[in-house]
């Protein structure tokens, strides 16, 4: 044998290990393709030996390959007898290589599962963690459901290497297996307060990926994020959460509220780049969800966009660019604040670096105003032509575009330039937007009819110049234009100057190389074009003209109709024939004008996008009914939506065939749009008697148009006429301005009291538009809706994880387990459960065979249960314990959900006393927690003062918050009825503190709470609140405390048992303050009082005096208990043992609700619940020296009992003898 | 989340390649070209983000890179993850590596990519950010390898001898390409930590 393995390793040495492989590689550069082939075959042999050693080198050379591009998967079970090695080197080689390659389609990863449960079994920390980092990267559904259960368990486990590998590879697991997510839930919340940090900061790193998704799911975390916002220093902790809070902001605006001080703090304090970039950017995110109502609003905008300022003056290009991506969101709610820094921004135009360009670029979308639009345009143009990347440039055009268009072309004032504007834009080579500039040429000249006149003999000019732009067609899309030029020379043939030339220039034989949809539109307004030439020759009596142009058709159709499209060829063969009839008719000397015009009369409108899909149902139409008389007009609606840059043409086809609606019918519906019109706060209304001409379409002379010398720019084709624009713009402001003012020197004089700071500065709203603008809105079917909803994507695979986590976890709703396990003896008070879980067990073991059964048997349990556990611990110290919802139907259960929640929340986001703790606390931990550090004096001066600072703006905020505070109550009084109505199951539960009074005299009051510390089983802290009562500064305070030989004080090193210890802080008057004192104890079986004093000086306006209060500290068992979650399969366990000793209590006279006693516990004594069965429940608790606590709680008709089991008897006794004191006491 | 991380050199070269989604082998390659034309086309002074990595899905995500002499390591995230954090997490990595290879260079990764493999283990998982701090990395590092040397015992000494050998008449092995200026802090982004 071991001959054998001497033997494999010499053999070994000769063969290619890894290295070999990359030199061979590196010395094959010619060849490498034919030496790679011959190394896989190589690695072929290799694998087929027995030699694991052998197997595991190939299986290395294998990822290698893959990283070059070559498929392994043939090796994929290879790889599996790698990682199933007992050693530890090749196992690491044979996951990495399975973590590069496998994935769901592999069809022998079902073959790890139970190597994978084995390796995270493992005793040795790297076997485990090395399986986890591998299945992280190819979990599958299977893998996930089957290992769910192992994979928690390792969240508890020793070492937190391994724990938090565990924490961050359930959200993979969650993806995969979306039914694990609701009972692993609680002990990943549990991990958000891991004392390790990287374990905490994985816990973190996952709720924010979840909560992403689903922010609405994890508003119910937010008071224990804020918490560890306050508390954490771990910058990526602090940035995630930050983030996340961004996310929640959005469904909470008094989350924001809240959010906006100490955001603001770590704003002005932290030197970390990337948390001040994330901070500004939630405080973005707080203020855009807090629309009003903010007082120092604007300072904190203020301080975001001057914070980005500094980062985008920054060399850095990194800080630049994050900067303006920030400044963006600024922008779309506080546009103003961002507009002072154009100047900024405008520079940015010209960085060497194309990203920022870019950044830049969408910035400059909100810093238009009528004002300055030309310009910014003209700045553009001017690097449209500068720019090299084709990319930069497409995306200069679109911006341009966009910027223009922007809410109904608002800051337009000149639409003959921006027609100029967007002709020059045509003149770009190997642009893709080509149909992005038609679009708004067919948009413009429909919507404004003002400019039509111009439009057309720019479009005319372009068609002349069509083959400059056909020329390049195969390259790019810029001959998509003529398709818009082509159209609206037809449609609004009126307005040509010279049609005969504009005809001839559509009908040039160069035009069939267009793409053929822009020659279909050709074909159809060539026909549009020559009815109205028609008219024009014979309203001239110019009979020869006419002929000779139907001539002319005639001779150039032909060639469309022998186009290979099909749209161009029907449409020309169709035009054709009607052409020669008209010949004919025109030989006969018959008046054919009119009739050939009256195929292409009627006004056009735009149409809303998402009209046709607006279109309401009307009663009594049932769409899937047969028809048997089909209505006329069926064969319009069956048009294909086929990709058509306006949607006029669908209307059109539909006037051909009804040329005449029913007169009352238009007056109706004119009448609904005039209505629609005068709703619609974009509609421009031209004059009182636009309205009028709407309806006669030729009717556009009597609109005001300014008189602008049209000849200059047509006759010089090619000539950017735009810049012309801008000086004529200059004047005629310029003029308008001097009318103003003569205007109002007169008004002045008219009426001489008037007020004279209306001096006024040329603003906005001063620019009136040179066109009076009918831009008409787009028509969209009456009674449409609004609305727009259907722009959600339901392939979202994140869906599956939108769960409600605040529900209670259901008895069905478990991990799948490996089903040996025998569940023995139970103890009495689970019996209920354990004979549910008992006839689950075996179905479970069924699962695995008949996964399908077991689903639908879920589903329909899940319906029917009536029992639900809560396997959520009652919250943390400032939150309530959570309602408890004993609903039959999972259908009233969701109804109710969101009070339950939001009773919840309610109580966090309105800071009661409680809460005012957790916002001081990471202040006063600083000092008090590290007693034994000697603290130098003036630091500890320096933390004093800031702490007064806070306390004071404190103070004035829950002055206010009082106030709702007491409206609250207000409605919590009123809930008591709708129980009664039997609507409502959840209690709303009045806060409670813990907060018991310690002493109190004239001068200072003390409050005090003692808890648990949950890293040291022989430690206590002690919270107490200092409030100063008197109208002197309380100073030099100082807190001691005659040790016993059982609890004693932790003072700082050095210090004999007889020293106190000074209070970091100061107190003004009316302010209160928390410390927190740190206690050690031996045994915690017993309540213990310990005697102490209170030393301080009171400085009055009249001198100071020392003072001392007496007070008897009380350490309860209570105070020893920490509040830990259970489940209900651990408690059970925990009963079976037999090590508990067992005694109980029974209380009469009590007439709270069980929910209400239950929180009480819950919240006085530091328990759970672990599962409730109507007016019964069990709790645990454990100890801070590990002492198991478990309850069984009953309720009667107006008693009690309490059966608790415990592994030390005296402290159950004292324990119970506390809650029955806080039972009578309080009820 | 991390959707891939790469790294390869100045021509493009990969040196490593690690996908935290499922792409086939030959998407995998074009990822690698397309990102490397992205960032190699790139001046030296200018921003490390890159947005519209064209394969790597949507525009929720984002290229994040840095280049270090020869070398290109590149992050591709979706929006949940800091521009700057993670561009502090690469410079981690990269000091990770200097210091687990004792001064790194460019033969480094060539050689030993399965060790580049399992120190990137140690820092992200399954895409997403494992661990930050280098100290505690290296720690884990070393640990493995201890268990790696151990186990390897007697039995692999004659393969070590044979190694070393092949190493010695390698005349392509001096170590002077270094990667250069590798403890140059990033201007203006004081330290993470």
């Amino acid at each position: 044998m071991a001959l054998k393995i001497v033997k494999g390793s010499i053999d070994r040495m000769f063969d290619k290990n890894l290295q070999d492989l990359v030199r061979g590689i590196r010395n094959h550069k010619e060849d490498e393709a034919k030496y790679i082939s011959q190394c896989i075959d190589e690695i072929k042999q290799e694998l087929k030996q027995d030699n694991i050693a052998v197997k595991a080198n190939a299986v290395i050379k294998l990822a290698y390959l893959q990283m070059l591009g070559y498929d392994i998967s043939w090796a994929a079970f290879n790889i599996i007898e790698v990682m199933s090695s007992s050693k530890f080197t090749f196992k690491r080689i044979g996951y990495l290589t399975a973590s590069q390659c496998f994935y769901e389609g592999t069809d022998v990863i079902m073959l790890t599962t139970n190597q994978i449960r084995k390796d995270l079994s493992s005793p040795n920390q790297y076997d485990t963690g090395v399986a986890l980092t591998g299945l992280s990267c190819f979990v599958t559904p299977d893998l996930a459901r089957d290992l769910a259960n192992d994979i928690m368990t390792l969240m508890s486990h020793t070492k937190p290497y391994i724990r938090k590998k565990a924490v961050l590879i359930m959200y993979k697991i969650f993806l995969k297996y979306p039914e694990s997510l609701r009972p692993a839930f609680p002990r990943l919340k549990e991990k958000l307060e891991d004392p390790d940090s990287g374990v905490q900061s994985a816990a973190v790193n996952v709720i924010c990926e979840l909560a992403r998704r689903n922010p609405k799911n994890y508003l119910s975390l937010a008071p224990l994020f804020f918490k560890l916002m306050t508390s954490s220093t771990n910058n990526w902790v602090l940035i995630k959460i930050i983030k996340l809070f961004g996310a929640l902001t959005p469904l909470e605006p008094r989350l924001g509220k809240k959010l906006i001080e100490p955001l603001t703090n770590l704003i002005h304090s932290t030197s970390a780049m990337s948390l001040l970039y994330e901070c500004v950017n939630t405080v973005i995110a707080v203020l855009i969800s807090l629309s009003t109502g903010m007082p120092n609003h604007s300072a904190s905008i203020q301080l975001c966009v001057q914070k980005l300022r500094i980062l985008i003056e920054d060399s850095d290009q990194n800080l630049k660019y994050l900067g303006l991506l920030a400044m963006s969101k600024i922008l779309k709610t506080h546009p103003k604040s961002v507009q002072s820094h154009k100047d900024l921004i405008l520079q940015c135009l010209d960085d060497k670096d194309e990203s920022i360009r870019l950044r830049a670029l969408d910035l400059l979308y909100g810093m238009v105003s009528k004002k300055n639009l030309m310009e910014i345009v003209k700045k553009l143009m001017i690097h449209v032509d500068k720019a090299e990347g084709t990319t930069y440039r497409d995306e200069l055009l679109t911006k341009i575009i966009d910027i223009c268009s922007q809410s109904n072309y608002q800051y337009i004032t000149n639409f003959e330039w921006y027609i100029s504007i967007l002709v020059e834009l045509t003149r770009l080579e190997g642009t893709r937007h080509g149909h992005l500039i038609a679009a708004q040429m067919l948009d413009v000249a429909i919507r404004v009819k003002a400019i039509r006149a111009f439009a057309v003999s720019q479009m005319a000019m372009l068609l002349d110049n069509g083959h400059l732009l056909a020329g390049n067609m195969q390259r790019n899309g810029i001959c998509e234009v003529l398709y818009a030029a082509a159209w609206i020379c037809g449609e609004f043939s009126e307005y040509l100057q010279e049609p005969n030339q504009t005809l001839e220039a559509m009908l040039k034989s160069k035009v069939t190389t267009l793409p053929g949809h822009i020659q279909a539109v050709y074909v159809q307004n060539a026909a549009k074009l020559y009815a109205s030439v028609l008219q024009q020759n014979e309203q001239a009596g110019n009979k020869e003209a006419a002929q000779e142009i139907t001539q002319m058709l005639i001779d150039k159709l032909p060639q469309f109709v022998q186009n290979a499209d099909l749209e161009v060829q029907e449409r020309a063969s169709c035009i054709l024939q009607l052409i020669k009839y008209i010949q004919k008719l025109q030989a006969k000397d018959v008046p054919v004008a009119e009739e050939v015009m009256a195929l292409f009369s009627g006004e056009l409108n735009p149409v809303a996008p998402k009209a046709q899909k607006k279109v309401p149902l009307p009663d009594g139409l049932d769409l899937d009914a047969w028809i048997n008389d089909a209505p006329s007009e069926s064969s319009s609606d069956d048009e294909s939506p086929k990709k058509m840059i306006f949607h006029e043409e669908e209307q059109r086809n539909v006037r051909h065939r009804q040329p005449e609606l029913d007169e009352d019918e238009l007056a109706r519906r004119r009448e609904v749009r005039k209505q629609e019109q005068a709703n619609n706060p974009f509609y421009i209304k031209s004059s009182p008697s636009s309205q009028k001409n709407y309806q006669d379409a030729s009717g556009v002379d009597h609109i005001p148009v300014v008189q602008i010398d049209l000849t200059v720019p047509l006759r010089v084709p090619g000539m950017p006429l735009s810049d012309q624009y801008l000086k004529l713009e200059e004047e005629r402001r310029q003029q308008q301005k001097q009318d103003r003012l003569k205007k109002k020197k007169k008004q002045k004089k008219d009426k001489g009291k008037r007020r004279h700071d209306s001096l006024h500065t040329e603003s906005d709203e001063d620019i009136t538009p040179i066109h009076h603008v009918d831009i008409i809105t787009e028509e969209m079917p009456e009674n449409a809706l609004p609305s727009d909803d259907d722009d959600k994507d339901p392939n979202d695979p994140y869906k599956a994880l939108d769960i409600d986590l605040d529900k209670p976890l259901t008895d069905n709703e478990k991990l799948p387990v490996r089903t040996h396990r025998v569940t023995e003896k139970k103890a009495p008070e689970v019996e209920a459960a354990s004979i549910e879980d008992k006839s689950k067990k075996p179905k479970k073991a069924k699962k695995e065979k008949d996964k399908k059964k077991e689903k639908e048997k879920k589903k329909s349990k899940d319906k029917v249960s009536k029992k639900q556990k809560s396997a959520e611990n009652a919250e943390h110290v400032h939150a309530a314990p959570e309602e408890e919802t004993v609903t039959p139907t999972s259908k009233a259960e969701e109804s109710e959900k969101p009070t339950g929640e939001a009773s919840d929340l309610d109580f966090w986001l309105s800071p009661a006393p409680v809460q005012s703790k957790s916002q001081s606390e990471p202040h006063s931990n600083e000092v008090a927690s590290e007693p034994e550090e000697t603290l130098k004096e003036n630091k500890k001066e320096e933390d004093a003062k800031s702490l007064k600072h806070k306390k004071k703006k404190h103070k004035e905020k829950s002055k206010e918050e009082k106030k709702s505070k007491k409206k609250k109550h207000h409605s919590e009084e009123e809930a008591p009825e709708s129980v009664q109505n039997g609507s409502l199951d959840d209690e709303p539960l009045p806060p409670m503190s813990n907060y018991c009074l310690l002493a109190e005299d004239s001068y200072v009051k003390m409050m005090y709470d003692i808890q648990g510390n949950l890293q040291d089983g022989s430690q206590v802290v002690v919270s107490v609140i200092f409030q100063n009562q008197s109208n002197g500064y309380l100073k030099s305070m100082e807190f001691n405390v005659l040790d016993s030989l059982n609890t004693k004080l932790v003072r700082p090193e050095g210090s004999s048992i007889h020293d106190g210890i000074s209070v970091p802080f100061q107190l003004p008057p009316e302010v209160s303050n928390e410390a927190r004192f740190v206690f050690t104890v031996e045994s915690i079986i017993m309540p213990q009082k310990l005697k102490g004093t209170l030393t301080f000086i009171v400085k009055t306006d009249d001198g100071s005096s020392h003072e001392k209060l007496d007070f008897k500290l009380h350490f309860t068992c209570t105070s020893y208990m920490i509040t830990t979650p259970c489940y209900s399969d651990a408690f059970a366990k925990l009963l079976e043992s037999g090590e508990l000793k067992m005694c109980s209590i029974k209380v009469d006279g009590i007439n709270i609700s069980f929910q209400l006693l239950l929180a009480k516990i819950c919240f006085h004594h530091h328990f759970s619940v672990v599962e409730r069965i109507n007016s019964c429940a069990s709790m645990y608790s454990r100890s801070i020296q590990g002492h198991h606590m478990c309850l069984l709680v009953k309720m009667g008709d107006s008693s009690v009992s309490v059966d608790g089991k415990c592994s030390d008897s005296s402290l159950l006794g004292n324990l119970l003898d506390e809650l029955k004191q806080t039972l009578t006491e309080k009820c | 989340m991390i959707k891939a991380i790469l790294i390869f050199n100045n021509h493009g070269k990969p040196r490593l390649s690690k996908f935290y989604e499922r792409y086939s082998e030959d998407t995998q390659q074009q990822i690698i070209r397309e990102t490397f034309h992205l960032v190699s086309k790139r001046d030296e002074n200018v921003c490390n983000f890159l947005e519209g990595g064209m394969l790597i899905g949507g525009a929720d995500n984002k290229l994040i890179y840095r280049h270090y002499a020869t070398l290109y390591f590149v992050f591709c995230v979706d929006s949940s993850e800091s521009e700057l954090g993670i561009l502090d997490l690469i410079q981690v990595f990269v000091e990770t590596l200097d210091k687990c290879f004792e001064n790194v260079c460019e033969l480094d990764l060539i050689f030993h990519v399965d060790k580049v493999h399992n120190i990137l283990a140690e820092m992200v998982m399954g895409g997403m950010v494992l661990e930050t701090n280098m100290n505690e990395i290296v720690t884990q590092i070393d640990a493995q390898n201890k268990m790696e040397k151990s186990e390897a015992g007697l039995a692999g000494a004659p393969a070590r001898a044979v190694s070393a050998v092949k190493n010695m008449n390698l005349p392509e092995m001096p170590r002077n390409i270094n990667i250069g200026d590798i403890s140059i802090k990033v201007p203006n982004l004081p330290s993470f930590k």
